[in-house]
């Protein structure tokens, strides 16, 4: 697995999907979720999927960031194919390459602001202490958290909670950003801004970013649109 | 969480408390009949006089005749020759001290009332090596009865009975006659069928009032670690052919009554153990579940199955060094607490407060229960958190 600067090549595709079928569900509540989806997703991109609700966007981003196995197909991370690689390798590069923002922000309660910030840098285990203080602090800055960096997370408002997971998926640096209705919860305005906050990221330090997304306002201001319907790219 | 520490702490107090107060009883039963009968007892000379003789054979055909018997031995009461004897059991590595007793019936009379006793002939400085006689004198001078051979040692049960004491006269009769000795001192064992009956007096008077000028008497012996007590005695019987009992043979049903105490406090305690491992195991379980999503995006931030387990593992091991921690120092307390506590103990020993026996085993046996059972109520649930599939726990907070 390549984990060198872990974005070394700039031009050849960060993620690569060719094939991806999924099953979801049991007897006859099988259902085919995902049918043959194949893309690639370049660096410093803004990638939107769109589609009605059930169409497949969550299952497969979920598949992308290798929290799901496909029943078929690969899906190639740097160059790496990981689809069906051992349950190491998949937790290994989700914390090289892969960060997410979900609907809900799912911070660790208890934690303050940056030790939330600080887990993922905890695991990968570049950085020293002090430099993964630094860092968090400087993440939390970056999103407009840099003052409330020691409050319990749970004393946030939602918009600044969904702003320290912002923070918290950037940690390790990952060469990919998976979102999923990062704006779900937020009212126009937070969405906004956490949308240009993604943005500016992706166009400054050459990350990919896809976010399943709902808010068409928003999907309109995505380099790439994808639309799925019935678990297909259309 | 808290419930399951406090329940730790308390099951590892109590199990050291109940080990040290069984093992404490345990140990001065031990220590006092050690210091009352001795290691060993050489007693009766046996004999193998009946045994199947082979009267003819013939090899080719492989048959035998014998003339068969019932097998077994013929015992003659008493030590043959106890001086040599002594002197052979002496020559034992382990053998601190031999003393020849001769035990006979005689009836005690006091100016008040007559008793039946058993009456023990020694010689004082031989029984000093085999017993603590001398630690249990509670009224005169043992210094009296080694001066005087016509004084006798009185146990404090028989003399409560006979209503003297030290200084007063007593009459020992005898089917063979009758004398007249002065209490030197009177003696608790704690032992009550000792203290109720035995009189102690000087060897040849005893034999002289028994008419057992030879023989008849057995060998107390004492040896330098108790425990190795039936191995000794087993190699002496073979040695010199004589019936040789060990103290452990000899206490048998009381050392077995003292081991079921034991570990039926030992099962009791750790019940208390079990449940608050149960208890933390239903805890910890909860917790899984309630924090199912945390799980989930720890594990989507690249935290590994046994990085999960590992949590779980570490509030148990937590648990499990604060518990024993404070348990240990619970029991510390509780046993110095309760060897305060007066309490009046006569029949098997004499003791006026609990005793307790302070052992690092106790401490240990403690923390192992509490280990094994912490272990496995922890384990359980973290290998539950550990399998738990991130993608799916987040899909089902997505819909």
């Amino acid at each position: 697995m390549t984990h060198t600067g872990e974005r070394a090549d700039l031009d050849t595709p960060v993620l690569q999907v060719d094939g991806l079928h999924r099953w979801l569900g049991e007897g006859e509540a099988r259902v085919h979720a995902l049918k043959g989806v194949s893309f690639d997703v370049e660096h410093s991109n803004v990638y939107g999927i769109v589609g009605p609700s059930g169409c497949g966007k969550s299952t497969l981003l979920y598949l992308l960031g290798l929290l799901d196995r496909p029943d078929s197909g690969e899906i190639w991370i740097n160059g790496n194919p990981l689809a069906q690689g051992s349950d190491e390798d998949r937790t290994r590069a989700r914390s090289v390459f892969i960060g997410f923002v979900f609907q809900f922000h799912f911070l660790i309660p208890e934690f303050t602001a940056l030790e939330n910030v600080i887990l993922p840098m905890g695991k990968l285990g570049k950085l020293s202490e002090d430099e993964m203080r630094d860092r968090a602090q400087g993440l939390l800055a970056d999103v407009g958290l840099g003052e409330k960096s020691h409050r319990l997370s749970r004393h946030l408002s939602g918009g600044e909670q969904q702003r320290v997971a912002i923070a918290r998926s950037l940690a390790n640096d990952p060469a990919i950003l998976l979102t999923d209705e990062p704006t779900g919860n937020l009212d126009q305005k937070n969405s906004d801004l956490v949308f240009d906050l993604l943005s500016r990221l992706a166009h400054e330090r050459g990350q990919a970013i896809l976010m399943v997304t709902h808010n068409d306002h928003l999907a309109k201001r995505c380099d790439r649109l994808l639309s799925l319907r019935d678990g297909s790219f259309v | 969480m808290m419930m399951s520490l406090f329940g730790i702490v308390f099951g590892v107090g109590f199990f050291i408390v109940a080990q040290a107060q069984t093992s404490g009883f345990e140990s001065f039963f031990k220590r006092t009949i050690l210091g009352v009968n001795g290691a060993i007892r050489v007693a009766d000379r046996f004999q193998s006089t009946l045994s199947s003789v082979v009267a003819a054979s013939d090899q080719e055909s492989g048959v035998n005749f014998v003339v068969s018997a019932r097998e077994g031995k013929q015992y003659v009461e008493g030590v043959d020759y106890p001086d040599a004897l002594k002197e052979a059991i002496s020559r034992f590595s382990e053998v601190t001290g031999v003393s020849e007793v001769l035990e006979g019936r005689v009836d005690v009379t006091s100016g008040f009332r007559s008793q039946p006793a058993r009456l023990h002939g020694m010689r004082l400085n031989d029984h000093l090596a085999v017993s603590n006689i001398s630690d249990q004198i509670i009224d005169g001078d043992i210094n009296v009865y080694e001066a005087d051979a016509n004084s006798a040692m009185v146990g404090a049960l028989l003399a409560k009975r006979l209503e003297v004491k030290a200084g007063d006269y007593i009459l020992l009769a005898s089917r063979e006659g009758s004398r007249r000795y002065r209490i030197a001192c009177i003696y608790e064992t704690g032992i009550e069928d000792i203290d109720k009956q035995r009189i102690y007096i000087d060897l040849s008077e005893a034999r002289s009032l028994l008419g057992k000028p030879f023989g008849g008497a057995f060998l107390q012996v004492n040896i330098s670690d108790p425990e190795k007590a039936p191995i000794i005695a087993a190699h002496m019987e073979r040695t010199f052919s004589h019936h040789t009992v060990s103290w452990q043979e000899r206490e048998q049903v009381w050392l077995e009554v003292f081991r079921a105490l034991k570990v039926s406090s030992a099962i009791t305690v750790s019940t208390i153990i079990l449940i608050s491992g149960l208890g933390m195991f239903n805890t910890l379980a909860m917790m899984v579940m309630e924090k199912n999503r945390e799980i989930a995006i720890l594990r989507s931030m690249g935290y590994t199955r046994r990085d999960i387990a590992q949590i779980f593992i570490y509030q148990g091991v937590i648990i499990l060094f604060l518990g024993t921690f404070f348990g240990w120092l619970l029991g510390v307390i509780a046993t110095f607490s309760i060897s305060r506590i007066p309490l009046h103990i006569r029949g098997v020993f004499s003791a006026d407060h609990f005793i307790v026996e302070w052992h690092w085993s106790h401490y240990l046996s403690a923390a192992l229960i509490s280990t094994v059972v912490i272990l496995l109520a922890s384990i359980i649930p973290a290998r539950r958190a550990a399998r738990l599939e991130p993608g799916t726990i987040i899909r089902g907070t997505s819909l």
